[in-house]
């Protein structure tokens, strides 16, 4: 498409753009806010005081750093390259959504501001969020989708228990996707006390810069950790997508390392040809929603198509716009699992590892698993494993025909 | 083309009235009722005629709107079988303007620059897109205006003295001014507080101001017309069309007079308002 850019690391522009993808696509009473977000945030990034804030939060309440671990048995079965697993589903709540939640809270109390909302399709990212408002004293609504309610429902409990007021949402496909709708037009309606708390490197400027900025501790820290137990840069990333937050954790601080290979792994649901999956840079086009272009499912008249994946957490039709621009600049390889592969690998992962995955890792080490073994055994191979099982095994129980 | 704006508002300037915008959704609840619906409307009292492209994930408009666009769509209401009922509307009337009101997706996805092409050919005056504020300018707003489309802005209560030059620069036709922070069909707007944002944005263009969001009883749309130029009507007859169906969700025959005569109840309590 483009020329290769000398970093791809230094997006987005002023405009908040990644090439053509990003930007500020929202509604005029909107505006106003998302300036004053990214001149607070810019503020923010800058002092040393909230940086310092940062990473006590990340070490005392979080649990950071999260361990780098060497999965050997895994490693052996698949007879190829060296698999290590990012765990950050040994995080507070259980996946990686804390990180960026701690940090934008701590930007809403720098703003002033008294509420919190939030979309959530898994639950993981309500939870989260739940779980610093509680910690900071704030009023927290998450918006969730009926039908993620029905599925979820350990998660919604979860965040009952920590106090915020879950809302059902029950138009359009009553997902992930008409969450983040209904968590707009509350924001439209509350602009004055309300922080909106986006979960995934998605929405209008700056919110994918910023969730990615406080999501790449993920990769800060494999890059020391793998150079302690390796000496040397991994040669291959692996990550799911959904939005993209775990995955661009990882990526971001390895983009401008050329030897190192990176794959993102996008649900292929049922299959990509049945047309019931979520792999919006596999199988869909470039458009505008929720803030901001990007790969989207959609049919011909640009309506937005309804998803599927068993893993909640990447039911959404669209993808963080960094990613986006990653692919058609050939940084990123995207690939795409269907549910089966992924209840595979989460069985495998279990009685191999110890370890049971959420579903959205899963289809991580569903790629893994397909590609380990073709590669060398000095290869080394991280995979994030983003969010823990406990939450899936009711889905799990189902596909398996199990009755809880 | 925006020079038929232009001509409505002169024409409501010199009559001493305030002007009557009526929005409904394309296509809603099918493709052949609403153009009965669209054609009654001029002679109903509809100074200006607002018409809604359908979207998936409507995510600044409230219940009433996104259960319209959900009929049209689910109807088979198409962008491409839009523009064809505006050239028919435009066949009989060359006068009313036509405003088009939507997202961007459905827009980028046809082409923005076809869509402009094909929208202008079909009768269109003016267009609202939601999502495209102005420092999304070079989207669709300047090729829009080099096509003699007006580029309608919204303004907001968020919209700061600061911020006002930056929504105004690039506006055409009128502007629209939300009553409310909100959502379509949401709460009713208060008639000092708009008075008083009129007031301060007309100090600061010669655009007209319409005012919506929120206005649904002709009571409410004579307050607006006190002060605003135009008041707009969305929710309230988007509203007339879901409560005539029939259990199948099909028009009944009721519905069509019933939103005209929503309509002649609009226009007559706006027309009461002495301007002067």
């Amino acid at each position: 498409m483009t020329a290769r850019p000398n970093s791809f690391r230094a997006g987005p522009d002023e405009n908040g753009h990644f090439g053509i993808y990003g930007g500020r696509f929202v509604a005029e009473t909107l505006m106003p806010l998302i300036l004053e977000l990214e001149q607070a945030y810019g503020e923010a990034k800058t002092d040393p005081a909230f940086r310092a804030e940062l990473e006590g939060w990340f070490r005392d309440y979080v649990g950071r750093p999260s361990p780098l671990y060497f999965a050997e048995r895994l490693t052996d079965h698949l007879g190829g390259a060296r698999i290590y697993f990012k765990r950050d589903e040994l995080n507070h709540t259980g996946a990686h959504k804390i990180n960026n939640c701690i940090g934008q809270i701590l930007l809403a109390r720098r703003m002033g501001k008294t509420r919190i909302i939030a979309e959530t399709g898994a639950g993981q990212h309500g939870v989260a969020t739940a779980t610093v408002a509680a910690r900071f004293g704030m009023e927290c609504v998450v918006y969730m989708g009926e039908r993620d309610i029905e599925r979820q429902q350990p998660n919604v409990f979860r965040m009952r228990l920590l106090g915020a007021e879950v809302r059902p949402v029950g138009s359009g496909s009553k997902t992930l996707k008409d969450a983040m709708n209904e968590a707009l037009r509350d924001w439209v309606t509350n602009v004055e006390t309300t922080f909106y708390l986006i979960g995934s490197v998605a929405g209008p400027h700056p919110y994918p810069a910023m969730v990615r900025d406080f999501q790449s501790v993920i990769g800060e820290e494999t890059r020391r950790q793998i150079l302690e137990k390796e000496g040397r840069l991994p040669d291959v990333l692996v990550a799911a997508v959904g939005g993209g937050s775990n995955a661009m954790g990882l990526f971001h601080p390895f983009l401008d390392e050329e030897a190192v290979r990176i794959i993102a792994v996008e649900a292929a649901g049922l299959g990509i040809d049945t047309g019931k999956h979520a792999a919006a840079m596999t199988a869909g086009r470039p458009g505008v929603l929720h803030g901001s272009r990007s790969y989207l499912m959609q049919d011909e008249d640009g309506q937005i198509v309804e998803p599927h994946s068993i893993s909640a957490g990447l039911d959404y039709p669209g993808i963080g716009p960094e990613h986006a621009w990653l692919k058609d600049m050939g940084r990123i390889e995207v690939t795409a699992v269907t549910d089966r592969q992924a209840l595979d690998a989460f069985a495998l992962c279990s009685r191999l590892e110890g370890i049971l995955p959420a579903l959205e890792p899963a289809h991580a080490l569903a790629r893994v698993i397909e590609l380990a073994p073709t590669l060398s055994r000095d290869t080394i191979l991280v995979v994030n494993l983003c969010g823990r099982g406990d939450k899936d095994i009711y889905t799990v129980a189902e596909a398996m025909g199990v009755r809880l | 083309m925006s020079r038929r704006i232009e001509a409505r508002f002169a024409e409501l300037r010199r009559a001493g009235r305030a002007g009557l915008v009526t929005f409904l959704v394309a296509g809603d609840p099918d493709m052949t009722t609403f153009e009965e619906i669209l054609a009654g409307l001029p002679a109903a009292g509809a100074d200006i005629i607002e018409i809604g492209m359908p979207f998936s994930d409507p995510m600044a408009d409230g219940p009433s709107v996104q259960a319209g666009y959900l009929r049209a769509l689910e109807a088979g209401t198409k962008l491409r079988r839009i523009l064809p009922a505006v050239r028919r509307f435009r066949a009989r009337d060359d006068e009313t303007p036509i405003v088009l009101m939507g997202y961007y997706n459905p827009i980028w996805n046809y082409g923005r620059l076809q869509f402009l092409e094909d929208a202008r050919a079909a009768g269109v005056d003016g267009l609202i897109v939601v999502d495209l504020p102005p420092e999304e300018d070079a989207e669709l707003c300047l090729p829009a205006r080099e096509r003699d489309l007006a580029f309608i802005r919204l303004a907001t209560p968020t919209t700061d003295d600061a911020r006002l030059p930056k929504v105004l620069a690039n506006s055409s036709g009128f502007l629209y001014y939300v009553s409310i922070t909100g959502i379509t069909g949401a709460a009713a707007p208060v008639p000092t507080l708009v008075a008083e944002a009129v007031a301060r944005i007309r100090a600061r263009t010669d655009l007209p101001i319409a005012v919506g969001f929120g206005i649904r009883e002709p009571a409410q749309a004579a307050a607006i017309a006190r002060h605003a130029d135009a008041a707009v009507v969305g929710s309230a007859l988007v509203d007339l069309v879901a409560r005539h169906l029939d259990p199948e969700g099909r028009a009944t025959p009721r519905l069509v007079p019933a939103v005209h005569d929503k309509v002649r109840a609009l226009a007559a309590a706006i027309a009461g308002v002495n301007r002067s």
